[in-house]
């Protein structure tokens, strides 16, 4: 029973971004190879295309997250749309607004894009399914389901520095469990090829049968990390102590915390990511997130180029073809 | 108006009757809300009302050990009026109703209020399920002999599983004094934690959390040990996992007084159904894996699980129109108990004798209840449906509050025409009238 992935429209082109999980390959890399094009523009001095001029995007974000929300607006304003930002999680859900009812009452202010990022997996899905036909849906973060633009500003840092996904391996340390990242990751680097996947993390940070995502499990960091061309760590929420997950900052750090030293064991040229924030100390050693591996910081820049990508695939399917070539 | 002929004959059916051992072309004959004679017409009947049942299957009514329908409390979604129609409509003519209405039933006058409004609305007998603890809140025994008193067929906790095992305990050594039945729905509630979906590769994927196997299997592994201690007589309610019921069958080996039901749709769906969010398979237990439906099946075709129920659950319409885990457990299941037992016999689980057992004398046993059967002096309940007839359950041919189920558009083969409740027809399908004459 095959159902059609609600993502693609009538033609197989990208109509909303939820998830990683039923894409091709070849979609993928065109997300990356249009991101590709839009690197320049930041460097530009009218940092601009008109690629969406007219069109309004709707920043609905029920979890609070500063840094992801600022990319897809400047994406979003690069891209030369108005943009709207609602922290809902303040407003009308507390009034006892159902989402259905945010979605309807937005959507009579004839948004044309929804940005959304919330706490229950799954809500990006409801939106993309109960919305009007003519708008389309990006998550932004949904519980711990997905976070496919994350997932995909990840792909084209690696691509950046490592070419091509085939003969790569690539290695997620801490809480697969919990992160929507990973899952996202996960799917990503499975899709465009990657030789082998690893997770790196002790039974209570995985899922219960981990091998079913499409990974090799490791448990001990410099076992997991040896000769792998990409480190991901993780980061780390303080709950997960409270909820006897892990006995403690300190152990954890003890025993998956990257160092220098244990870099060591990855490939002489391996470069090291974090989606961020980073907890110092916990996941990593400060040496090791300034150091000359890691390529953190390049993956927030590349995040705007990525977002740009989606949104003008997913909304400008017509007017896309023409501006972005 | 038929449904007031006091004297009614049933003929040229294919009549199967379990507990009697009963699968044959036999006329009935129903006298003043009693079966009156099975085959040969007693010398003095006259039927006032013929039933022309050639083609028909006649079994009879069903018995539901647990049906919500949100009356007293929640008024506004559905009533006992309300749903006891869809019941009759679905040849279901015994209701079991869980204490966790509002109020509880944790007095005798909550069920005596809900057994004057099944009579008044008089389509269906429902029969209330009393509240083991005060409140359902786990502490502090209710009045179990006066709830007994008052109509209740058993004690449960509803969806409140005990967590003190000590109050456990007593419950079930003061319920077992007094020869009353526990329904236990096995759940360990931390190892519950907050989960929405089976514990597997599905949950992993979508990110929802999961429920593990284990949080049921604890569950009946302590409520067997107290059981055991206690000599209680238990009733295991909505078995989702292959371990739980393998752990049952061990224990009925060992002789002791266990029992246990699933819901009809845990028989047919798995945690796949849940795939794309799909919020009407956010169920409680949640479904679970193709290995542990399979175990369910053949665990009841071992006898090992006596009953199919419906764990019908209407909901407001727009309960399941919001994120997956934001969404109500539950789904409307009245109308599909008889059509997703069918199916069963269709798959080869059970023969039809032996599914139709599963929700007539197999649940009226478990609780000792005199319905299911169709033995002369017992009440004229009865079911009749065309085996032949292939359906679709439609969204709009719905309640609003009954399309909270995953079965729209799903096509089933076998279709009630009639339903008698103590010796009135309560429901006819409309393709069925030209068929009905009057003498």
């Amino acid at each position: 029973m095959s159902k059609p992935n609600i993502q693609l429209d009538s033609h197989g082109r990208l109509k909303h971004f939820l998830t990683i999980d039923g894409l091709k390959r070849e979609m993928l890399t065109e997300i990356l190879d249009t991101a590709e094009s839009f690197t320049g523009v930041s460097e530009r001095v009218v940092k601009k295309v008109p690629l969406l001029r007219g069109k309004t995007i709707c920043n609905l974000f029920f979890e609070n997250s500063t840094r992801t929300r600022t990319t897809f607006e400047v994406a979003a304003k690069r891209l030369s749309a108005d943009v709207l930002n609602l922290n809902v999680g303040a407003s009308s859900t507390t009034k006892g607004e159902t989402l259905l009812d945010t979605l309807r009452n937005l959507e009579a202010m004839h948004v044309d894009m929804f940005v959304i990022r919330h706490s229950d997996s799954g809500a990006a899905h409801f939106f993309a399914s109960y919305a009007a036909p003519h708008i389309s849906v990006i998550n932004a973060g949904d519980g711990q389901h997905a976070h496919p633009t994350q997932a995909m500003l990840d792909m084209f840092t690696i691509r950046r520095h490592k070419g091509e996904f085939t003969g790569l391996r690539v290695a997620i340390v801490g809480d697969i469990l919990h992160s929507r990242v990973a899952r996202s990751q996960i799917l990503a680097l499975n899709t465009l090829g990657t030789s082998e996947v690893r997770v790196i993390a002790p039974r209570t940070l995985l899922p219960a049968d981990p091998r079913s995502l499409g990974v090799h499990v490791f448990h001990d960091l410099e076992e997991g990390i040896r000769d792998v061309d990409v480190v991901i760590m993780l980061r780390l929420q303080k709950e997960r102590m409270t909820g006897a997950l892990l006995p403690s900052e300190h152990e954890y750090f003890q025993l998956y915390g990257l160092t220098e030293k244990r870099l060591k064991a990855a490939k002489p040229d391996a470069i090291v990511m974090h989606p961020g924030p980073i907890n110092r100390g916990v996941e990593m050693d400060s040496q090791v997130a300034d150091g000359p591996r890691s390529v953190i910081l390049q993956q927030v820049s590349f995040g705007i180029a990525v977002r740009m990508a989606v949104m003008s695939m997913t909304m400008g399917t017509q007017a896309q073809g023409a501006a972005a070539r | 108006m038929s449904g007031m002929k006091n004297s009614i004959q049933i003929l040229g059916g294919r009549l199967i009757d379990p507990a009697n051992g009963i699968d044959a072309i036999r006329d009935i004959y129903i006298q003043n809300g009693r079966v009156l004679a099975i085959g040969e017409r007693p010398d003095d009947f006259t039927a006032q009302h013929t039933i022309d049942a050639a083609g028909l299957i006649v079994c009879p009514g069903l018995v539901d050990l647990s049906a919500r329908m949100r009356e007293p409390g929640q008024e506004h979604i559905t009533t006992i009026a309300s749903e006891t129609a869809v019941a009759a409509r679905s040849g279901i003519t015994t209701l079991c109703c869980p204490p966790d209405t509002d109020p509880v039933i944790d007095s005798p006058a909550v069920v005596t209020l809900l057994l004057r409004r099944a009579k008044r609305a008089a389509r269906a007998r429902v029969l209330p399920i009393g509240a083991m603890t005060q409140q359902l809140a786990g502490e502090h025994l209710s009045e179990m002999v006066a709830l007994k008193r008052a109509g209740c067929v058993a004690m449960s906790n509803a969806y409140a599983p005990l967590a003190n095992t000590l109050v456990e305990r007593r419950a079930l050594e003061y319920a077992a004094t007094f020869g009353i039945t526990a329904i236990l729905r096995p759940e360990d509630r931390h190892l519950r934690n907050n989960g929405y979906a089976h514990e597997g590769p599905v949950s992993a994927r979508l990110g929802l959390p999961g429920i593990p196997e284990a949080a049921e299997s604890v569950a009946v592994a302590r409520d067997l040990a107290l059981a055991e201690h206690t000599g209680c007589r238990i009733h295991f309610h909505l078995l989702s996992s292959g371990t739980a019921a393998r752990m049952i069958e061990q224990a009925q080996q060992q002789r002791l007084q266990v029992s246990a039901n699933v819901a009809a749709h845990q028989l047919h769906l798995t945690e796949m159904d849940i795939e794309e969010f799909n919020s009407n398979c956010h169920l409680n237990p949640p479904l679970r894996s193709l290995a542990d439906r399979d175990a369910l099946r053949l665990a009841l075709a071992k006898g090992v699980i006596g009953a199919i129920c419906s764990d019908h659950q209407p909901l407001k319409a727009d309960a399941k129109e919001a994120p997956f885990p934001s969404t109500a457990t539950g789904m409307a299941g009245l109308q599909t108990l008889l059509p997703l037992t069918l199916k069963l016999v269709d798959e080869g689980v059970l023969g039809l004798s032996e599914a139709i057992a599963r929700i007539t004398c197999g649940p009226a046993d478990i609780l000792d209840l005199p319905y299911g059967r169709l033995t002369p002096g017992s009440s004229a309940d009865l079911c009749l449906f065309d085996p032949n007839r292939h359906w679709e359950l439609k969204r709009d041919e719905l309640p609003s509050a009954g399309r909270n189920t995953p079965f729209i558009g799903w096509e089933f083969q076998g279709q009630v025409t009639h339903t008698l409740f103590e010796g009135r027809i309560v429901y006819q399908s409309a393709s069925s009238n030209q068929t009905a004459s009057s003498l």
